[in-house]
């Protein structure tokens, strides 16, 4: 495993036979494969190995109440009176080493009575160390087992403090005053002279819910009257959480074992059962439910947080039916049908504004700017047919025939250069506020740096 | 049923005063400006639907103050989609106006549906149609066209065709689009006597 870190590749993991042949982590890409012609690498991706050691952990959790990451690639786990459970120390190893080994997992384990002397012995061999032999097994290991700096174990080692053992004999004033107080904290953390907990961060809310039927059901108003029972728990977790729900997630599982899943998105988060279930509706309504359903499964897979609100409040209930009204058109025509218009900073008339769905932003105001004057519509460029004079004096536009009574312009709008827009291939347009006799009012352009000298109609005035 | 108060006496102040929790219909090539026309004198949330393959779309850097902030643009694969998201939309209490462009003509029967969820929400509708494909069952129906006139006029003329509560009429009115004010503009007659010898 590679990783680039500072414009440089360097090695980020490897295995037994690379790690014998001579080659360590944290050396250049380049000097390995001097040494190691055949060296064969792949990039490595940090955030997916940190999901994996995150579900490693949460698998760990089963030797002990207390289970933490530690650092990129080690996990703690506090295991005080539970080893009996496994029949004693030597064998809670054994069974973590077997069930880690059939999953496939290369890992190296330990346990002592410290957190220290447990990653310093998984890092030197795994084992057990028995209580009270902590000196004797850490004593000989080299400083650099002590989570120290690589730099002050090289000052260490200059001094001639190369053991652990060795650091325990010489005065603690001087090394403190030399080292920083980091050093001897870390040596008294690794022989139990003084405490460090394993800091396990409380696991991420769950929210989920499910409920598994005796009897398999089959109609319409069964599947939603055992839905708004797990709404009811749902939102109470949701709300335990001040959280509310973004996109639902109902499994339906068949006596047959096969599964029909029901997903409905809510245009701003929610936690009422009742609003929630009205949207349900149309998707259980259309489940084949087959031999019958005999287990459902809701969770929230997307959630944001929602303080708790004053109820009752007239505008506050105006508000809830129109993001009711959004969610209802979103999940029947697609939340990206319901659009809302953002300002945005662009000469260019197409993206003077920005539509994005309305459940995923808020509005925000127009800047009051009223010249240059723009359409009130705006459509694809459309050819004119027929056209004399320039600017057009008579021409034809969606087969009517338009004589020109006045023509204002030319309004010259460049395309910007640093986007790629097949649209304004042709260079800057001159535009032209073009009133007819007949009445309308046309937003005309033609292209001055093609070579056709063709108008175009791109919007209609007031 | 449910009778409603005759409110002919607020539509002879304002001649462009839709009758609210009802459905009306507007066509002619100025219709789009008649429904912006119409948003801005209203002051809640705004829905414009529309059908995702309709070429012409609405540019809020053109509307009133205001209007741009409260509107929502539905687009619809198929005119079922937008006849159903109309009735959704008017069945809705806190939407205050909800614009529609069919492609279809608007069959009776889907007219008095619109019209049922308008009265159920209390919204106004405003379905913009091509012409003569309106539905007997529209409260009014309007047919705007702009006029030429001086230079940067912005002369429109708004003849209301049907109203099944009032009198028809055509005006004429000057609207720059900016705020809810307008000019009537009086319309040109023929002069039937000879002018007045100056004195």
């Amino acid at each position: 495993m590679t990783l680039r870190a500072s414009n440089a590749e360097q090695l980020h993991c490897l295995n037994e036979t690379a790690s014998r042949v001579g080659l360590h982590r944290g050396m250049a890409l380049a000097d390995a494969r001097a040494i190691c012609p055949v060296l064969s690498t792949r990039p490595a991706d940090p955030l997916r190995e940190g999901r994996a050691l995150e579900e490693l952990r949460r698998w760990a959790s089963r030797y002990g109440p207390h289970a933490a990451k530690d650092g990129a690639d080690g996990l703690i786990v506090d295991i005080s009176g539970v080893a009996h459970l496994f029949g004693g120390e030597a064998e809670t190893i054994a069974d973590l080493e077997a069930r880690l080994a059939r999953a496939g997992v290369l890992a190296k384990s330990a346990i002592a009575e410290t957190r220290g002397g447990a990653w310093a012995l998984a890092r030197r061999g795994g084992g057990v160390i028995p209580e009270g032999a902590l000196l004797t097994r850490l004593g000989p290991m080299p400083v650099s087992a002590l989570r120290i700096e690589p730099g002050v174990a090289e000052g260490l080692a200059r001094l001639g403090l190369h053991k652990i053992a060795d650091l325990t004999t010489v005065p603690r004033a001087p090394l403190s005053r030399r080292f920083g107080s980091e050093l001897l904290r870390r040596l008294d953390q690794a022989l139990g002279m003084q405490a460090e907990p394993v800091a396990a961060e409380a696991d991420a809310p769950h929210f989920g819910v499910r409920m598994t039927l005796p009897e398999p059901i089959g109609l319409t108003a069964d599947v939603m009257g055992v839905l708004d029972r797990l709404l009811v728990r749902l939102c109470d977790k949701l709300k335990a959480a001040e959280q509310g729900a973004r996109q639902l997630r109902l499994e339906l599982r068949r006596v047959d074992s096969s599964a029909a899943m029901v997903e409905v998105g809510l245009a701003r988060p929610m936690r009422d059962p009742a609003r929630i279930s009205a949207l349900f509706f149309k998707g259980v309504d259309e489940v084949d439910s087959g031999f019958g359903i005999d287990g459902l499964r809701l969770s929230a897979t997307v959630t944001e947080a929602l303080a708790p609100e004053q109820i009752g409040h007239a505008q506050a209930r105006a508000a809830d039916e129109l993001s009711d009204l959004i969610s209802r058109l979103g999940n029947r025509l697609g939340f990206e049908a319901v659009q809302r218009f953002l300002p945005a900073s662009s000469l260019i008339p197409e993206r003077s504004f920005l539509t994005v769905p309305a459940a995923s932003a808020g509005p925000e105001p127009f800047p009051a700017k009223r010249r240059p004057r723009r359409p009130v519509t705006l459509f694809p460029p459309e050819l004119l047919a027929r056209v004399s004079g320039s600017p057009p004096a008579r021409f034809s536009w969606r087969r009517m025939e338009l004589t020109t009574l006045r023509a204002h312009g030319p309004e010259r709008i460049t395309p910007d250069w640093w986007l790629d827009d097949p649209a304004w291939r042709f260079g800057a347009r001159d535009y032209w506020r073009v009133e007819t006799s007949e009445g309308l009012r046309l937003w005309l352009f033609r292209t001055p740096q093609a070579a056709s000298r063709d108008w175009y109609a791109q919007g209609v005035f007031l | 049923m449910q009778t409603r108060p005759d409110q002919s006496f607020a539509a002879s102040i304002d001649p462009f005063r839709l009758l609210n929790a009802r459905v009306h219909e507007v066509e002619g090539q100025g219709r789009i400006g008649f429904a912006l026309f119409q948003a801005v004198r209203t002051t809640g949330p705004v829905f414009w639907i529309c059908l995702a393959h309709d070429r012409d779309r609405p540019m809020p850097l053109a509307w009133p103050d205001g209007v741009a902030e409260r509107l929502h643009l539905v687009e619809t694969r198929t005119e079922t989609d937008l006849l159903w998201a109309t009735e959704e939309a008017l069945r809705t209490r806190p939407v205050a106006l909800v614009i529609a462009v069919p492609e279809k003509p608007i069959s009776l029967t889907v007219g008095r549906r619109l019209q049922l969820a308008a009265e159920a929400g209390g919204t106004t509708g405003l379905m913009l149609i091509r012409e003569g494909r309106g539905s007997n069952a529209a409260e009014t129906r309007w047919t705007c066209d702009p006029l030429a006139g001086a230079a940067d006029s912005t002369h429109q003329r708004w003849s209301l065709s049907k109203n099944k509560k009032g009198t028809t009429g055509i005006y004429d009115v000057s609207w720059n689009g900016e705020t809810a004010a307008f000019h009537l503009v009086p319309q040109a007659g023929e002069r039937h006597q000879p002018e007045a010898p100056p004195p």
